[in-house]
């Protein structure tokens, strides 16, 4: 019993094709070709497959396509703003937070997300924030030095927000 | 990880969501509620769950949004944890909420995941059952026979099992505010290293008279049992007593009496049963001086 | 740009704007017309006799291709080879089918593949097949397995014993029976899970017009799989084409090759269809290899004043059901036993190991794979040792470590350690720690009733594998030595092949560095190809720390090559001789006239258009460098981890974690440190957190990421680094590897940090991971009451 979904993938208006049962993630990766958000589990731990969802990180194979109907999504594909990277994208390449990069898609969006909720946060916050998000190559450690370097980045120049996160980008982080 | 297929409504208002709750699966298949999915879906990919058809309340618009109300604060059962601790009213009148909720999963399941969701599934791990217990609540429900109200001591039966029908669903929950003279309140958490679920967590109420000697106290455990429950035999020996070593190292002892407690590679039953006495008295703790 | 400076430069990764923006293409992001998935069966049965399968159902659903059991594949298929024979061990090889056939023999075990429309099909279609299942006894214990009366997993393999393995040095006995002190302890490896974040997968493609097979898969040695398939697939090596170009990470796990890529690869010819197949978690908790797994019963003998005179050990190690397509019994054995010694000048060690077959995962390479194992063993025992004889653990190792003057220094076990300053790298960590003070802040903590430790790992490690004529004397089937190419198009652009395959490494950078810094080409006119054999003649893979140790070093030789061919070529053009001409930031000119030159550019176009070669030599400008090393490689260095215990809960906190490694000439810090970085996170994983626990009856209880610790960020601390830099005198840049270095010295310092906090009860040992039970359990126990809070 497939139904029609529409929904605002990275700016652009998009309709696919679903079961119930599919995920939101498997529709972007199959249905819409956007192979960047990754699958690494089954139980919701890793985190590899973030995305935003009307401006909130969530984990893209724990939500159905079909509750995305109607909703608007942004995966790492669409952070860049033509040829430049958001500050948490060069943050990252900067300050060497990846290795193999399979779990850097949904590192930079949960980023998106926690700077969002919070702009400035200690060593101690991003740490807390992060972990549903795991890598197994860099002990974070250059992780959470790419999520600092891009908040002071991002103080520094808040035009950069990608187009997505800044819609809802005020509302909260008080 | 594909789960097996069903029906999926989202239907927009709870009269039809109760009906279509009501009616049921045609084969005899189950129907579930699904809230913010950040429990139930990874049960759907590990085809430990297989239900026939999935109601949807995202388009429910009633069933979101917090107000106040008397004593208390009433949250929408749809209302997302992120929704509850971004709140005014929620971090003035009812801390206790901000402070467990955001140690809940993580960022992306805070999100997602939804007070009357998380409440519903019953999870004897999950952090709000302590909360909801603590925090005296009222859990109101809508079914095929009109509005009831269920007390929080009453709401978790057992393991994953609360006393909603099939057919009802949760609406709203009234927490009882905290924002008095000499309140404390302090939720204290035994994190599972890989799950981020509570392997014992306390939530406590600390209400002090005006000479530092407790006038009444509140304590909520999950973790520990089958499911998340009051520690009155703690409440009880507290009251009227001045909270030093030797009276809560006693009176702490009987935290995890009438409790079937559970036991994993994890945490030993024995463990267990510690961590919530050393919990326990972390959380009277720091309750008691945030309430002075 | 180019600059001589290339060595040392902390360049920022080539490959990273591709994975920060979604584009990284690993083997699930492939697709192929027409291609259809592959899903397992696999066993929920530790020990079984299938009795009998009926896929009927399953292969009457619609959008179902095929269904296989293994009756299907039985002579259609090779049985999956062991990898590493370990000689003079009676050494048994038990058969090992690609999908069970009549016994299943662990939890996972693949009993049928189905292979349909979508994976969504597939996965409803494995829910069809009904197998009815006879449980066997089943034993899971490594210990265990080899008792008599134990159930037996194989016919051919008596008493469950996979191989019985010594080796010694010196006269261990006698220094035993004159030794003043002997201490004993018994340590457990616990099993570990990789758990790399991109699962295993392959897509599988069969050209029926040419007879080739296109194999995409996840591993770490694509030319090492590339023969498996020829073997087993019975498909001539040429017409296999291997490409792993983006892998998730691998650890040790993507080492070996899988049943389930050889059913692929069956499916793609018998359907004619690409196939796709894609490991769940779940599944990788199950199917893919686990690591460690070791029982140990060590022995230190010594003089009362802190010399070790000898070191001693007999282990189990849990080889799982089957001799696993890899590394394998390799591990526990050469990998472990010739490192035991450690960092010290021991001089008569035996080390035993009995290989114990179980119904469980078969084990194999996990990140450091046996020297973890080996330098824990070490040193904890010497901090054991420290306690026993009341020295302080600083001064104990001051008193053994191998000196400055020592190397190249012969071991007990016959390694010949290449290089090492360890009293500078210990001198640099405990000046960063604040020794001096430590101790005295440590007696006021305890006074104030806290439980704060330190523990120290003055590791060594052996890797960069290896020479490859050590390999046969080993029982490694395999050659180790790698081919680097370094070829100059006629743009002056550059391609460099290699045959290791890094999986997040930064060889892409690393390596154009090595070739920017000779040639002095723009480092982003350098390609790094790795990771096909369609492009790249031949290569081992990496692992074993080697990427840059062996195949960095090939493309350095190479680098020299391409770089002597082009004086010649300056020297036609400029009409010199060739020992006259002098290469400088990509210039070539006669000596003490730079003002007349050619760039690098120049000398690439005149190459490859070959219009005005001196006579004799060859047109374009590409050269080849096979490069066998002639010793492995000694990176070591101290480590430092300062903890703190809550004595009532049991949880332990790192305060501090300081790390000084020596991995000779760095050519990347970054990268360097990235990597150590890593490897302590693994390191404190296995100390801490995590731990595969098998029940009585071989279920795996922690078969997922809600149950396996897989530390996240707030479970890792900080990590102070620093280096010394001790050059390798065997390798032609002086590097040596640093992959595995930060696991295989970290997980002692973290123990030895709590033992130490504990050491005011008394106590001495404790099993790993330190979960908070346990540590609650051994104080309870230590204080001899109950009274837990």
């Amino acid at each position: 019993m497939r139904q029609t979904i529409r929904l605002k993938v990275n700016g652009v208006e998009r309709q696919g094709e679903v079961e119930p049962r599919t995920l939101l993630v498997h529709f972007l990766r199959d249905g819409l070709n956007l192979t960047g958000t990754h699958v690494g589990c089954d139980t919701g731990q890793c985190g590899a497959c973030t995305v935003l969802l009307n401006g909130d990180a969530v984990k893209s194979c724990m939500v159905l396509a079909v509750q995305a109907d109607g909703a608007e999504v942004r995966t790492v594909e669409g952070l860049a703003v033509g040829d430049a990277y958001h500050p948490i994208q060069q943050a990252f390449w900067d300050l060497h937070g990846l290795q193999c990069g399979f779990c850097t898609p949904g590192m930079i969006m949960a980023a998106v997300g926690i700077l969002k909720r919070n702009p400035n946060p200690s060593d101690e916050e991003i740490r807390e924030q992060l972990e549903g998000n795991l890598c197994r190559c860099t002990g974070y450690q250059n992780i959470v030095a790419a999520v600092r370097k891009a908040a002071s980045d991002m103080q520094g120049q808040p035009a950069a927000q990608p187009v997505g996160a800044s819609a809802a980008g005020g509302a909260s982080g008080e | 990880m594909y789960a097996t297929d069903f029906a999926y409504h989202a239907p927009a208002s709870l009269r039809e969501v109760v009906a279509l709750l009501q009616q049921g699966d045609p084969n005899g298949g189950e129907v579930k509620v699904l809230a913010g999915g950040q429990s139930l879906i990874p049960l759907l990919k590990l085809r430990m769950a297989a239900p026939a058809a999935l109601v949807d309340l995202r388009n429910v618009a009633e069933l979101r949004g917090i107000s106040e109300e008397g004593d208390g604060v009433v949250i929408g059962a749809a209302t997302t944890y992120f929704q509850t601790i971004d709140s005014p009213v929620v971090q003035r009148r009812c801390p206790l909420l901000v402070q467990a909720i955001s140690q809940v999963g993580d960022p992306q399941v805070r999100a997602r995941g939804t007070v009357g969701g998380s409440l519903a599934h019953a999870d004897p791990a999950g952090d709000l059952p302590a909360v909801a217990v603590a925090l005296d609540a009222e859990l109101r429900a809508v079914g095929p026979n009109g509005q009831r109200t269920i007390a929080a001591k009453d709401f978790f039966v057992d393991l994953l099992t609360t006393s909603l029908d099939p057919a009802e669903v949760l609406t709203a929950v009234k927490f009882a505010a905290t924002d008095r003279p000499h309140t404390g309140t302090s939720y204290q958490k035994h994190r599972h290293p890989a799950s981020g679920y509570a392997v014992v967590g306390v939530a406590a109420v600390v209400m002090l008279n005006d000479d530092g000697t407790v006038q009444a106290a509140r304590i909520g455990v999950t973790g520990a049992g089958a499911h998340a429950a009051r520690a009155s035999g703690v409440e009880q020996a507290i009251a009227g007593k001045t909270l030093d070593d030797a009276t809560l190292t006693s009176a702490v002892a009987s935290v995890t009496d009438g409790m079937e407690l559970m036991s994993d590679t994890y945490a030993s039953s024995e463990y267990r049963a510690h961590l919530a006495r050393v919990l326990t008295k972390r959380a009277l703790l720091d309750a008691a001086a945030r309430a002075r | 740009m180019a600059a001589t400076s290339m060595i040392g430069a902390a360049v920022k990764r080539r490959e990273d704007p591709r994975f920060i923006t979604g584009h990284g293409q690993y083997t699930d992001d492939i697709k192929l017309p027409g291609m259809v998935h592959m899903a397992i069966l696999r066993s929920p049965y530790a020990h079984a006799r299938i009795k009998s399968i009926d896929t009927s159902k399953a292969k009457a659903m619609a959008g179902v291709r095929a269904v296989y059991t293994g009756k299907d594949l039985e002579g259609k298929v090779g049985n999956m080879p062991p990898v590493f024979i370990i000689p003079d061990a009676n050494f048994k090889t038990p058969a090992y089918p690609v999908i069970a056939i009549d016994t299943v023999r662990y939890t996972g075990d693949q009993v049928a593949v189905v292979v349909a429309d979508s994976p969504a099909i597939a996965r409803d279609a494995l829910d069809q097949i009904d197998v009815d299942y006879e449980p066997l006894p089943v034993v899971v214990n490594e210990e265990e397995a080899v008792k008599p009366g134990a159930p037996q997993l194989h016919s051919d393999v008596p008493d469950n014993v996979l191989f019985h393995w010594k080796i010694a040095g010196g006269d261990p006995d006698a220094a035993f029976q004159n030794a003043e002190v002997v201490i004993k302890e018994r340590f457990i490896q616990q099993r570990l899970i990789p758990n790399a974040m991109e699962p295993r997968s392959a897509v599988a493609r069969w050209d029926p017009g040419t007879g080739e097979l296109t194999i995409w898969h996840t591993t770490q040695n694509p030319h090492i799989t590339r023969f498996v398939f020829s073997l087993l697939n019975g498909i001539p090596e040429n017409k296999i084409r291997v490409i792993s170009r983006d892998v998730g990470g691998g650890f040790g796990s993507k080492i070996d090759t899988y049943p389930s890529d050889v059913v692929a690869i069956f499916a793609t010819r018998d359907l004619g269809l690409p196939v796709k197949w894609v490991e769940d978690r779940r599944e990788n908790f199950v199917g893919t290899i686990h690591g460690r797994a070791q029982t140990q019963e060590a022995e230190l003998a010594a003089t009362r004043d802190g010399k070790i005179t000898g070191v001693r050990v007999k282990s189990y190690a849990n080889m799982g059901a089957y001799t696993s397509t890899g590394p394998a019994a390799g591990v526990p054995t050469w990998l472990f036993g010739l490192v035991v010694p450690g960092a010290y000048t021991i001089p008569n060690a035996q080390i035993e190991v009995i290989g114990a077959m179980t119904n469980t995962t078969p084990t194999s390479a996990y990140r450091g794979a046996g020297r973890p194992e080996a330098s824990y063993l070490i040193e904890r025992m010497v901090d054991r040792l420290a306690g026993e004889l009341g020295m302080d653990p600083v001064e104990l190792r001051r008193k053994n470590l191998i000196p400055a003057d020592a190397f190249p220094y012969t071991s007990a076990t016959g390694l010949v350690y290449d290089s090492g300053n360890y009293q500078a790298a210990l001198d640099k960590a405990l000046a960063m720690v604040g020794y001096d003070s430590f101790r005295q802040e440590q007696r006021q903590q305890r006074q104030q009733g806290k439980y704060v430790g330190i523990g120290f790992s003055t590791y060594m490690e052996c890797c960069g594998l290896a020479p490859s004529r050590l390999m046969d004397d080993i029982g490694f089937q395999a050659g180790q030595w790698e081919v680097g190419t370094v070829r100059l198009l006629a743009t002056g652009k550059a391609i460099v092949l290699t045959g290791t395959s890094p999986h997040g490494q930064g060889e892409e950078t690393t390596f154009a560095q090595i070739v920017s810094d000779k040639l002095g080409l723009p480092i982003e006119d350098i390609e790094v190809v790795h990771g096909d054999t369609g492009a790249i003649s031949m290569g081992w893979g990496t692992y074993g720390s080697r990427g840059n140790a062996v195949g960095g070093s090939a493309v350095y030789l190479a680098t020299e090559k391409v770089l002597e061919k082009s004086k010649k070529l300056a020297a036609h053009l400029l009409e010199a001789a060739p020992e006259d001409i002098v290469a400088e930031n990509g210039k070539f000119f006669v000596a003490g006239s730079p003002g007349k030159s050619f760039s690098i550019q120049d000398i690439a176009l005149q190459a490859n258009l070959a219009w005005n070669l001196p006579d004799g030599m060859a047109p374009g400008l590409e050269e080849n460098s096979f490069f066998d090393p002639l010793n492995f490689v000694f990176p070591f260095g101290t480590h430092i981890c300062v903890a703190e215990v809550d004595a009532e809960t049991g949880e332990t906190k790192i305060l501090r974690y300081i790390a000084v490694d020596d991995c000779g000439v760095v050519i990347n810090p970054t990268i360097v440190d990235g990597q150590i970085h890593g490897g302590i996170a693994q390191g404190i994983g296995q100390a801490l957190y995590e731990h595969a626990i098998y029940d009585e009856n071989g279920n795996l209880i922690t078969g997922s990421m809600m149950d396996y610790v897989v530390p996240n960020a707030r479970q890792i601390p900080f990590m102070e680094l620093d280096r010394t830099v001790t050059p390798a005198p065997q390798t032609p840049h002086g590097a040596k590897g640093i992959g595995e270095a930060g696991t295989i010295a970290s997980t002692q310092a973290v123990v030895n940090a709590v033992v130490d906090a504990l050491a005011p009860l008394g106590i001495k040992n404790l099993d790993m991971p330190l979960t908070p039970e346990r540590v609650w359990h051994a104080i309870q126990q230590a204080r001899g009451g109950s009274n837990g809070h």
